[in-house]
């Protein structure tokens, strides 16, 4: 339908769709050159084909392709809308829009990097580590079972677990990991559940560290027409809402005004 | 493509080279859009509702999914009418397209100014918005009463300079009455329907999904309601109707104006696939050449 040299949601081949994890849910698509121009910490929406669940899901890249074209997509089944994208068989097509949302500010002349992720917040830490130069750990948290893990190690990264059972490594939350290491660097990079993300920032200030966070929000087209994803940012003395979906995913950790 | 069919429609008279607008709240004021669709080719764009100063919206969550449409209680978040006009209406100037300014108020004074404001403004038409469903003041308060319809109406056009169309809220037990409160008052033309008031609980957390509690239905849900209000307005009032609620695409588009819709409008759909608008323009110029229909006014409100 595009024959404007317009956006357009794109019908992406699939290459893979499986279960990794209980639960959780690795996809490969064939990007259609979207991966040319993804970067770390972006997100995609992807479309039900089921009439009746008419938003798009905002799903954030876990890895980026540009050899091979791909773009790779690690999701929870959180509702209706996931799990039907967990039905759907490689060889058959998606709709997608994107990369959409800012990605997670690389700056080359710092050199030792945090990288905290929690549950449902992991998969897109795999690409940012990629780009980072320097020293690198990341701190991961699950509830039980981990994801993922070998994916990081892949690169070189020391990676340390927590998760709520206690089933690996130790039995706590992702701060405690962080406090237990005495973590130390120069950047924190954290994605997953908001009150993670507020001990985090918490902790980031108490250590005087900068902290980008990828947030989340429930949100309704991901392109910042509809104005539904807005989380409060600073404003001089006061704050605003801004919006998760083109302001963001990612914020600079001062500049949040939590709501937790 | 629209060789021998005239799709011209006239609202207030004004003419829009299309019948398909946007509806107010899906589109901003059309930045965003550009990338995916040339706005040229739209009838208008009506743009997310405008106050005297800048509102700071409700809390999230704001949107919430439901079978066939989606509940948002944004709260008309906006930037006030000075940023609109310096930074929307030159934006939007740069297209062949109509201007519709959709304009909210917490009292009829606020409508009144900033209707008042625009009157030297190079806006096309005022949509009045008296059926935002999500504030406590204003927006549905005056929507819902047909005195209130009717002199709220009758104040801004005291002040406007441009037609005015007013836009109604489906929360009432008489459409019929209220669009006639509004004709009363002297509307150029109407636009229905707003959102339907609902609302989500999430059944594990035990609360409502949306921290507003309740918020505004829209989508395919909506449009057998959207469908049936306009077709009873058409009926009994004889002002141009914008029809909205749930148009997906060209076949819905028609099915409003065989209702008796001059001017459709394309909200929630945006959000499904922002290219929506030029979808409808689409389908409603193939059934056209379908049907060997020539102008729209052969099958307007035939229904």
């Amino acid at each position: 339908m595009c024959n404007d040299n317009k956006r357009a949601k794109l019908e992406s081949y699939i290459l893979e769709n499986g279960e990794i994890s209980p639960g959780i849910f690795k996809m490969v698509v064939a990007s259609n050159r979207m991966e040319s121009i993804a970067k770390a910490g972006q997100f995609v929406n992807l479309y039900c084909r089921e009439g009746s669940r008419l938003l798009p899901r905002p799903i954030s890249i876990c890895e980026i392709d540009k050899e091979n074209n791909t773009l790779t997509f690690v999701y929870g089944v959180v509702g209706k809308g996931t799990e039907e994208f967990s039905k759907i068989k490689a060889g058959e097509y998606i709709e997608l829009l994107g990369p959409l949302g800012n990605g997670y500010n690389i700056d080359e002349e710092i050199d030792e990097h945090i990288i905290v992720g929690g549950g449902l917040g992991v998969p897109p830490l795999l690409e940012l580590i990629k780009h980072l130069k320097g020293r690198k750990k990341v701190y991961l948290g699950f509830r039980s079972d981990s994801y993922l893990i070998e994916d990081f190690e892949k690169h070189g990264v020391q990676v340390l677990i927590a998760t709520d059972d206690g089933s690996e490594g130790i039995k706590g939350t992702v701060l405690d990991l962080l406090k237990k290491d005495k973590a130390r660097g120069k950047m924190v990079y954290a994605c997953g559940p908001k009150p993670m993300l507020k001990a985090v920032a918490d902790w980031a200030k108490d250590e005087k560290i900068l902290a980008q966070l990828s947030l989340e929000e429930r949100m309704g087209c991901g392109i910042g027409t509809c104005v539904g994803c807005v989380v409060r940012i600073k404003d001089g003395d006061t704050w605003d809402y801004k919006k998760v979906c083109v302001d963001g995913p990612v914020f600079f950790s001062e500049e949040v005004v939590w709501d937790v | 493509m629209y060789k021998d069919l005239n799709l011209e429609i006239d609202i207030g008279g004004v003419k829009l080279k299309n019948p398909v607008m946007t509806a107010s709240g899906t589109f901003g004021a059309g930045k965003e859009y550009s990338e995916f669709i040339d706005l040229n080719q739209l009838g208008a764009v009506v743009v997310k509702g405008i106050a005297t100063n800048p509102w700071i919206g409700n809390p999230p969550p704001r949107i919430a999914e439901t079978y066939g449409g989606m509940l948002n209680a944004i709260g008309l978040q906006n930037l006030g009418v000075e940023h609109f006009i310096n930074e929307d209406i030159p934006y939007l100037r740069k297209y062949d397209t109509k201007i519709v300014v959709n304009v909210i108020g917490k009292t009829m004074k606020e409508y009144c100014e900033v209707v008042e404001r625009l009157s030297d403004q190079d806006v096309d038409l005022i949509e009045l918005n008296i059926s935002c469903p999500n504030i406590k003041e204003g927006g549905v308060n005056f929507g819902t009463n047909c005195n209130s319809v009717e002199d709220v109406t009758r104040e801004v056009k005291k002040y406007a300079k441009q037609p005015v169309i007013v836009k109604l809220s489906p929360n009432v037990t008489d459409i019929v009455e209220i669009a006639k409160a509004a004709e009363s008052g002297g509307a150029d033309a109407l636009s229905l329907i707003n959102t339907i008031t609902g609302m989500v609980i999430d059944i594990n957390k035990r609360k409502p999904i949306l921290a507003n509690i309740t918020g505004g239905l829209s989508g395919p849900a909506i449009k057998p309601i959207g469908v049936r209000m306009v077709y009873e307005v058409h009926k009994k009032v004889k002002l141009p109707i914008v029809g909205m609620g749930g148009i997906m695409n060209g076949d819905d588009a028609i099915e409003y104006i065989l209702a008796g819709a001059t001017g459709v409008a394309v909200g929630t759909a945006n959000f499904v696939n922002p290219r929506a608008t030029i979808d409808v323009l689409e389908g409603i110029v193939n059934y056209c050449n379908k049907y060997g229909i020539k102008d729209l006014s052969e099958i307007r409100g035939i229904v």
